[in-house]
């Protein structure tokens, strides 16, 4: 909720877009291609570790000044809690979203960019990140340190999102890779950066972000113990 | 487990002090009402409304300030209230008004536009008072208010809670026994997760242990004003107190149930020529009862 009053959150997001910038603009121009096709294969392993900075403190601080007390006890159900815990996270990332868009205009400048190909890059990018914020809140509201809790949601963003891969499909079999690739989160990320916006990757999206924010409110009414 | 059949009932503007040791299960059952944990057996009620069913509906009644009065020391003052004003949906037009009322009443107009997390231990302990009352509830729980602050704060926030809780009922947890004895109508004493008394101040006084005690000073041999001491019908033991001089003794008389001996002893100093200098009766105090009833090994 106040993550913008802190200075950390400034540095964090610099540190991640410079890092995004670089490796993007390192092959560039060797591809020597008017495409943002390579940052958006980029976006996701940097989502990877920047969303579970953005989680791990969420509950955590909450629990540690015992401000989880006075928000619970508050007339809004536990639900709402996690969703302003959700959006404010997914706001988060959309600032750093909106401060990446230099890199789509800097590069048309130098030749024609394909629209729909960034637009649909960036909203693969939205959803996919939220995917990851759902996921690490979660295990935020469950890891007992912050370290643990970006480790934990790191690796397990890691896992969904591999999960699809060409690399993990090669070794399963039907119907298992049929499943694989429907879980993941990966694919379903390739297929939106292609620039065609399908319902069901959609849905995937949507259903994959309530359920995680659906088992964080139980795990929050479950810590109401006696 | 940390409450142990626990049964109470506040009345409508009452001033409840729930007293207890440490570690007795005074914040277990403020949450409990509050809604921050579930009984796992047993009802509540709040103004007629089930607490564990209908939480929400149970919170907006409430006004709560736990222990330790967490805040989000990142957010200014006025942030965190407007914030807590919007959660409580306290109405636009009526928001302005009502917060500037319960800011200036709580005395944090001055600290308004700063960081809580530069505030002092004073005034956050304000801030805590205001987040729970902007919503003007008609009930208010607190839970330890004046812990950690100085005398002076101390009294401030004490006259406050008096001044709060003539139109409200309060319920104020507390192991600081003057502070029940200052703000609270009844009393309710909890030792390890069990009520072990309730009632006002004066009915506890009444109940507890049936003794009183005397305190003497008289100009004397000891022994001999000792065994006279003793002898005084209605006096249960006597104890030396303190020594101002060789003859110069002040005796503790522990006196049994409703005698009054203090005129049997002037009478018994002056039959042996003795001198009275002190003859002073004492309540047996809130402090003595607590004790008493909290004592573990």
């Amino acid at each position: 909720m106040s993550y913008f009053n802190s200075p950390i959150a400034y540095v964090v997001v610099s540190i991640f877009l410079c890092l995004t910038n670089w490796f993007f603009f390192q092959d560039f121009f060797l591809r020597n291609q008017a495409s943002m096709r390579a940052y958006f294969t980029l976006l996701p392993w940097i989502f990877l570790l920047l969303s579970p900075a953005i989680t791990m403190r969420s509950w955590a601080e909450e629990k540690r000044s015992g401000t989880l007390e006075t928000l619970l006890t508050l007339p809004i159900s536990d639900f709402e809690v996690v969703m302003a815990k959700f959006l404010s996270s997914l706001l988060f990332l959309t600032v750093f979203l909106i401060f990446s868009l230099s890199v789509p205009y800097s590069i048309s400048n130098l030749g024609s960019l394909d629209r729909g190909q960034v637009l649909g890059g960036y909203i693969g990018a939205l959803l996919l990140g939220g995917a990851f914020l759902a996921l690490g809140l979660l295990i935020s509201s469950l890891a007992k340190n912050q370290i643990v809790s970006f480790l934990i949601s790191a690796a397990a963003g890691f896992l969904l999102f591999i999960l699809g891969s060409d690399m993990v499909l090669q070794q399963t079999a039907e119907p298992i890779s049929s499943l694989f690739r429907f879980l993941s989160l990966g694919s379903h990320f390739s297929s939106v950066n292609r620039g065609v916006l399908d319902s069901r990757d959609l849905l995937f999206y949507f259903s994959f972000i309530v359920f995680f924010l659906y088992l964080n409110t139980k795990s929050l009414e479950s810590r109401q113990w006696k | 487990m940390a409450l142990d059949d626990i049964s109470f009932e506040v009345k409508k503007g009452e001033v409840l002090g729930f007293l207890g040791p440490n570690g007795s299960g005074k914040t277990t059952t403020m949450r409990i009402i509050t809604g921050f944990i579930s009984p796992t057996s047993g009802t509540v009620e709040v103004a007629g409304i089930n607490a564990v069913d209908n939480s929400l509906e149970v919170r907006k009644k409430l006004g709560y300030l736990p222990e330790n009065n967490p805040l989000y020391t990142d957010m200014l003052t006025s942030e965190y209230i407007n914030f807590v004003a919007d959660i409580r949906q306290i109405k636009k037009d009526k928001k302005k008004a009502r917060i500037t009322e319960i800011a200036s009443v709580c005395g944090i107009s001055e600290v308004w536009s700063r960081p809580i997390g530069e505030l002092s231990r004073g005034f956050r302990q304000r801030v805590g008072l205001v987040q729970a009352l902007v919503h003007k509830p008609d009930i208010l729980i607190l839970d330890e208010p004046t812990s950690g602050l100085d005398p002076n704060q101390i009294a401030e926030i004490r006259s406050l809670i008096k001044k709060i809780g003539k139109e409200r009922t309060v319920i104020l947890c507390t192991h600081i026994l003057p502070e029940v004895s200052a703000t609270c109508d009844k009393v309710i004493i909890i030792n390890i997760g069990k009520i072990v008394a309730q009632g006002t101040i004066s009915e506890l006084e009444k109940q507890a242990s049936g003794k009183q005690a005397i305190y003497t000073k008289i100009k004397g041999p000891k022994e001999a004003v000792s065994r006279a001491l003793d002898g005084v019908s209605g006096v249960v033991d006597v104890k030396v107190a303190d020594r101002e001089n060789e003859n110069l003794i002040g005796y503790n008389l522990d006196v049994a149930g409703d005698k009054d001996p203090r005129e049997s002893i002037f009478n018994t100093v002056v039959k042996n020529n003795w001198t009275l200098l002190e003859l002073k009766r004492e309540r047996v105090s809130l402090e003595d009862i607590f004790r008493e009833l909290t004592i573990n090994e």
